[in-house]
């Protein structure tokens, strides 16, 4: 499945945070979606999710999710959003459960979900016994099991330490290449947009516009930590950035 | 300099610790400083009763079998009481807390009852349900139920929206976000809510028995009081007192139960 964002602007108590954005999503491509802080990047994924309405535009699905598919557009938080009182498996079923799915055909995707994030010792763990990290990988987990056509990542390792991104990063490219999901990330991490994303699209401060799509010139399979040609697009990025976040970080909120 | 100073250690307090003896202990030393002060005489009998006597009064209540003909019938309006009224308002609450019309309409209304004192109305309610048990659980019931709504929707409105973001997000139907995520998210707040509630709930059923009652707690207190015999009119309060606790501990254990995810 594909999207298409045609001309979206979204505006909060009368602040424009997002104008004129028109994107292009490919099937199997993740698009990484970078900007200095509050440029609208998470509204951008709220819209594209169908969680807020956008006051102008719209986003469109081109084609039909794949087969099986519950839940087409399917979102992993930052701050993971697991239910304190479910367990693991429990958290998966919550989102099967709606759709009839319960016991055993439950039980087959809870196991291949869990099995794919490698968290099956822990399936009736609760989630104040996990680490960040495990509960981000629940979290993937759970979104995988509606079997998704298109995820939705909102800046999903920002709450996760150096060393668990690292890992997750891989975890995220090595489920990629085992099936090629499409993924739009919203990320203000530079490095973890130049690993994940195929293209990345650069939006310039508050009210945010799209200022630039960038190729990443890598295949997937090849990127690893110090690729010079990463390098030199990861700085290519924060010289097109620096000066924004300078002036973003300046703006007084909610004023 | 080669030898230092050790830096002194200026973190720790601010941090509730758990200390089991402590709360038996000052109970002890009150009785045992009572019971000394009445033996001694330098507290007179007309102050306070000897809490050995308080004792022998409970035991015979007990053997008497009165014991039981005042407290079954004070448990149970006691229980029929706050059963209404605390299900009535964890209803209401969770309605204020999921519908914005009817916040609108019901806060302001809930404000207006919850401050008034409810035994006052307690003449009213003798008209309205009659003189015997009807009054007693409308008392009850009323009392119990303006705590339990402000409870109730306070801990509806603090459940974690980004929980309730991430149900719509997977296509989760309302009544399953509002099932499977805003009550048992808010259960922690009902439960504590309850605590309150229940205490109301004891304070009103003393108030109502001592209103035409010929059997209860409250009833039996005020008997008591009237011909001003402390032992007696304590035997009563070291009741109501008990109950207390054993409801504050019964709400405990249902909080451990439910309640075992937060660790």
């Amino acid at each position: 499945m594909e999207l298409r964002l045609e001309r979206i602007s979204h505006r909060y108590d009368g602040m424009t945070v997002l104008e004129d954005v028109s994107l292009r999503i490919a099937a199997g491509e993740i698009l990484c979606v970078i900007g200095p802080s509050g440029c609208g990047k998470s509204t951008l994924l709220r819209l594209i999710g169908g969680l807020e309405r956008p006051d102008s535009g719209q986003v469109l699905q081109l084609g039909a999710p794949p087969e099986g598919c519950l839940n087409p557009l399917t979102f992993v938080f930052q701050d993971f959003a697991l239910l304190p009182w479910r367990s693991v498996a429990g958290n998966i079923s919550l989102v099967l459960e709606d759709h009839g799915i319960r016991g055993r055909a439950a039980r087959a995707i809870i196991d291949d979900v869990l099995a794919r994030t490698r968290l099956s010792d822990f399936h009736a763990a609760l989630p104040r016994q996990l680490s960040g990290g495990m509960k981000q990988r629940v979290a993937i987990a759970r979104a995988l099991a509606v079997n998704p056509a298109v995820l939705l990542l909102d800046e999903p390792l920002s709450a996760l330490d150096a060393q668990t991104r690292e890992l997750l990063m891989d975890d995220l490219i090595d489920l990629w290449q085992r099936q090629r999901f499409t993924g739009i990330y919203v990320t203000h991490n530079l490095a973890e947009a130049v690993r994940l994303g195929h293209r990345i699209a650069v939006l310039s401060r508050r009210p945010g516009r799209l200022r630039e799509l960038v190729e990443v010139p890598v295949p997937m399979g090849e990127r690893r930590i110090g690729d010079p040609r990463l390098e030199a697009l990861q700085a290519r990025l924060w010289d097109m950035m620096k000066e924004e976040a300078m002036a973003a970080d300046r703006e007084l909120l909610d004023v | 300099m080669s030898e230092g100073r050790p830096v002194p250690f200026r973190g720790g307090g601010f941090r509730p610790v758990r200390i089991r003896w402590a709360g038996t202990a000052v109970f002890v030393l009150l009785v045992a400083l009572t019971e000394w002060g009445t033996r001694a005489g330098w507290i007179s009998n007309l102050t306070l009763p000897r809490p050995s006597d308080v004792v022998a009064t409970l035991v015979q209540l007990w053997r008497s079998g009165l014991l039981w003909q005042h407290l079954l019938p004070s448990l149970a309006r006691l229980a029929v009481g706050s059963m209404l009224g605390v299900s009535a308002g964890i209803a209401v609450g969770v309605m204020i807390g999921l519908f914005s019309l009817v916040r609108a309409g019901l806060v302001p209304l809930v404000a207006a009852i919850f401050p008034i004192p409810k035994i006052a109305l307690l003449p009213l309610f003798v008209i309205w349900f009659g003189i015997d048990e009807g009054s007693k659980y409308a008392l009850i019931a009323l009392g119990t139920f303006t705590p339990t709504v402000v409870a109730t929707y306070g801990a509806v409105d603090n459940v974690d929206r980004t929980l309730i973001r991430m149900g719509q997000s997977f296509g989760l139907r309302w009544f399953s976000i509002v099932r499977k995520i805003v009550l048992p998210g808010a259960l922690p707040g009902i439960l504590s809510g309850l605590r309150v509630s229940l205490a109301i709930g004891i304070i009103l059923l003393v108030a109502a028995e001592m209103l035409g009652a010929e059997y209860g707690i409250g009833a039996y207190i005020l008997e008591a009081g009237s011909l001003y015999d402390l032992e007696r009119l304590f035997a009563g309060v070291v009741i109501l007192s008990i109950l207390g606790v054993l409801t504050s501990w019964a709400i405990g254990v249902l909080e451990h139960r439910l309640l075992h995810w937060r660790g």
